[in-house]
């Protein structure tokens, strides 16, 4: 960083370092959507509402105990309780053939949480304090990451990290993955698929629950729908990275992350979801499956 | 075999459409100015639920966009008939009146919905025959996130304030007998009707086959000369179309067009009449909009004798969480929605056995 840097390349810089902290959790998020995918060949659409179940959870604990990793503790468990529970008792019950159902009873999911959220909270905002200061570091004259972005970005990659682990070095994620690509020859060699399942749906609803609470402070505070526009995003990066893989989810979350802070700070804050619908209709249009997704199969 | 009398079963379709519209209309004298607002707004909401449950029902295509393509009539109306109105207002140096002053602004407006809601259903129709289930839903979802954004991005299209579509003033031969509130019921079922007969002769007719062909089996259609593309293409422009002409009715009524009445709400509000009344079915599709547009009044007149804080917090919530449950339900225990269970009702017990008979040869295939 040289002191004769102009205020164009600053607020690139500040525009760069903030869209990593954004993309950061766009990327954990966007995970969240590959795991649940691999485990059960569907995009969950109401992955935004059962991740800001666990994100009230967590304020009413850090509001009553002070503490904000008793509540971030007690995000994480109730998120993997909400993905075992609506996966044994709802999903099970609807028919897998067609993606259809799937996908209209996680809609009639999304009303029911959000409403009741907003029954039983109300409709406001709620303000909620970051655990670290949000004032950008200043480095050589440029502002660059607050120490909450970076608290984010170092959450993330470990949460990643431990992913990569698990999925490629243990038994579990062994287990895991072939319940996910081969389900009935997994079944016939011991690997109990079902239950798989569900853990797939406990590690995806948990991811979402700690994406959704790093965002939650960021932005103008907790309501029902505060995790829309991430999961729309998420989406996207997911569906650009290729549902399936977790580095592709990984690189794309960081693309639109900082694709929508360079637009955001150039254009205007309007004009973001509309270049994340241009990314995604471009990508779509171009590889229907995404970048780094392998093709299913022929049609014709 | 429904098809091969085209010309008798089209008179009879357009007999019955007409009869429909007429008792539609004749209906607007028996209910009071609030109902027939109610009656004209639920007329609008069945235009685009109708498009949709076609477009779900009959090539399997979940949109959860639909209230944009509503937005995107609803602008189209509002520019082109404002515009119009202008245009003659300035023609004739004072404001047009007579029949001229109000009926070519709604024909222009009502054309200048079905180009902006085609062209957008056309783009989406275009990505949406190279993708399956979770990516155009995802994708139209994204487009409704993108509402808001869009109206405050585009030149004329004021922003989250919305515009202003012209008041359709009531024509003086009916002035005395008619009141402003049931003339428009009145055009609203016009509407709605130019909306939905095309839509039930496309089901019925040639094009249906070919979609539910697609639906069934993409390939064995391609191999029988459809062509999957343009057919989803298609069926998307038309439910588009219709979608289009919801919002022209709403416009009307409200004479307004702003984003935040087209929300991902309303949108989802629209899937949930289309599931309920049963995917695919046009009756269903008018139970369905009747009821997503009544219920949030029952439930505010339920909830109104409620203590204030609780009532405030029940208010525009509790319905939402009744239609999710109900949407859950349905699509759960009871797939195709009332229009099937009012069916199953009346058939006899030899149909019945035929069905299941059916539903036998294709558990086993």
């Amino acid at each position: 960083m040289t002191p004769e840097m102009g205020p164009a390349v600053e607020r690139l810089v500040f525009l760069l370092s903030t869209g990593l902290a954004r993309g950061a959790v766009l990327a954990l998020f966007a995970l969240s959507l590959v795991i649940v995918y691999r485990a059960a060949r569907a995009v969950n659409f109401a992955q935004a509402a059962m991740a800001i179940v666990p994100v009230y959870v967590a304020f009413a604990v850090t509001s009553a105990s002070g503490s904000y990793w008793l509540g971030l503790a007690c995000a994480l468990v109730t998120g993997a309780l909400l993905g075992a529970v609506v996966e044994r008792w709802l999903l099970r019950l609807v028919p897998q053939d067609n993606p259809l159902p799937g996908i209209i009873v996680a809609i009639g999911l999304v009303m029911v949480l959000q409403a009741g959220l907003a029954i039983a909270f109300g409709p406001d905002h709620r303000p909620v304090h970051a655990p670290f200061s949000q004032r950008p570091f200043d480095v050589g004259g440029v502002s660059v990451l607050s120490p909450y972005d970076l608290f984010v970005l170092i959450v993330a990659a470990v949460v990643m990290g431990g992913f990569a682990i698990l999925f490629n070095r243990t038994s579990i994620g062994l287990q895991l993955r072939a319940a996910a690509f081969a389900p009935e020859t997994s079944r016939l060699l011991g690997v109990r698929v079902p239950r798989m399942v569900t853990l797939g749906w406990m590690l995806s609803i948990a991811t979402a629950a700690l994406a959704a609470l790093l965002l939650v402070p960021t932005g103008l505070g907790l309501d029902p729908h505060a995790a829309d526009v991430l999961f729309v995003n998420a989406f996207a990066a997911a569906v650009i990275g290729g549902l399936d893989s977790p580095v592709g989810a990984l690189v794309a979350g960081l693309v639109v992350g900082v694709l929508a802070s360079l637009v955001t700070g150039y254009a205007s804050a309007a004009t973001a979801p509309l270049a994340v619908l241009a990314l995604l209709t471009v990508v779509l249009l171009v590889r229907p499956h995404g970048l780094f997704a392998a093709r299913e199969a022929r049609t014709a | 075999m429904r098809t091969l009398d085209l010309k008798s079963e089209g008179t009879k379709l357009l007999l019955r459409a007409g009869l429909l519209t007429l008792l539609a209309l004749g209906a607007t004298f028996l209910l009071d100015p609030y109902r027939n607002y109610q009656l004209a707004t639920s007329a609008g909401v069945f235009a685009a639920v109708a498009g949709l449950t076609l477009l779900v029902g009959l090539t399997g295509q979940l949109s959860l966009g639909h209230a944009v393509l509503m937005a995107a009539g609803g602008y189209g109306y509002a520019l082109t008939a404002t515009w119009v109105a202008g245009a003659l207002a300035g023609a004739e140096g004072e404001v047009a009146d007579g029949v001229v002053g109000w009926l070519l602004p709604l024909l222009a407006g009502v054309g200048g919905a079905l180009v902006a809601s085609g062209a957008l259903g056309l783009l989406l129709g275009l990505a949406a025959a190279r993708l399956r289930g979770p990516y155009l839903a995802g994708l139209t979802l994204a487009l409704v996130i993108a509402l808001p954004s869009a109206a405050s991005t585009i030149p004329g299209l004021s922003g989250a304030q919305g515009i202003s579509a012209p008041f359709v003033p009531v024509p003086d031969t009916l002035a005395a007998l008619i009141a402003v509130e049931q003339w428009h019921a009145w055009l609203a079922i016009g509407v709605t009707a130019c909306a939905v007969t095309p839509l039930v002769a496309l089901r019925a007719g040639r094009a249906g086959l070919r979609m539910r062909a697609v639906h069934d089996d993409e390939t064995a259609a391609r191999l029988a000369g459809v062509d999957p593309g343009r057919v989803k293409t298609g069926a998307f422009v038309i439910s588009s179309l219709a979608a289009g002409l919801g919002g022209v009715v709403l416009a009307i009524v409200t004479q307004q067009v702003s984003p935040g009445a087209y929300g991902l709400g309303f949108s989802l509000l629209l899937v949930v009449a289309a599931v309920v009344g049963g995917l695919g079915s046009l009756g269903g599709a008018a139970i369905g909009a009747v009821l997503v547009t009544l219920l949030p009044w029952v439930v505010d007149q339920a909830t109104a004798g409620l203590p204030a804080d609780l009532g405030h917090r029940l208010q525009g919530n509790l319905e939402i969480v009744l239609f999710g449950v109900v949407v859950i339900v349905v699509t759960v225990l009871w797939p195709g929605g009332l229009s099937r269970l009012l069916r199953t009702k009346k058939r006899s017990k030899k149909t019945q056995l035929s069905q299941n008979t059916q539903l036998f040869q294709n558990t086993e295939r």
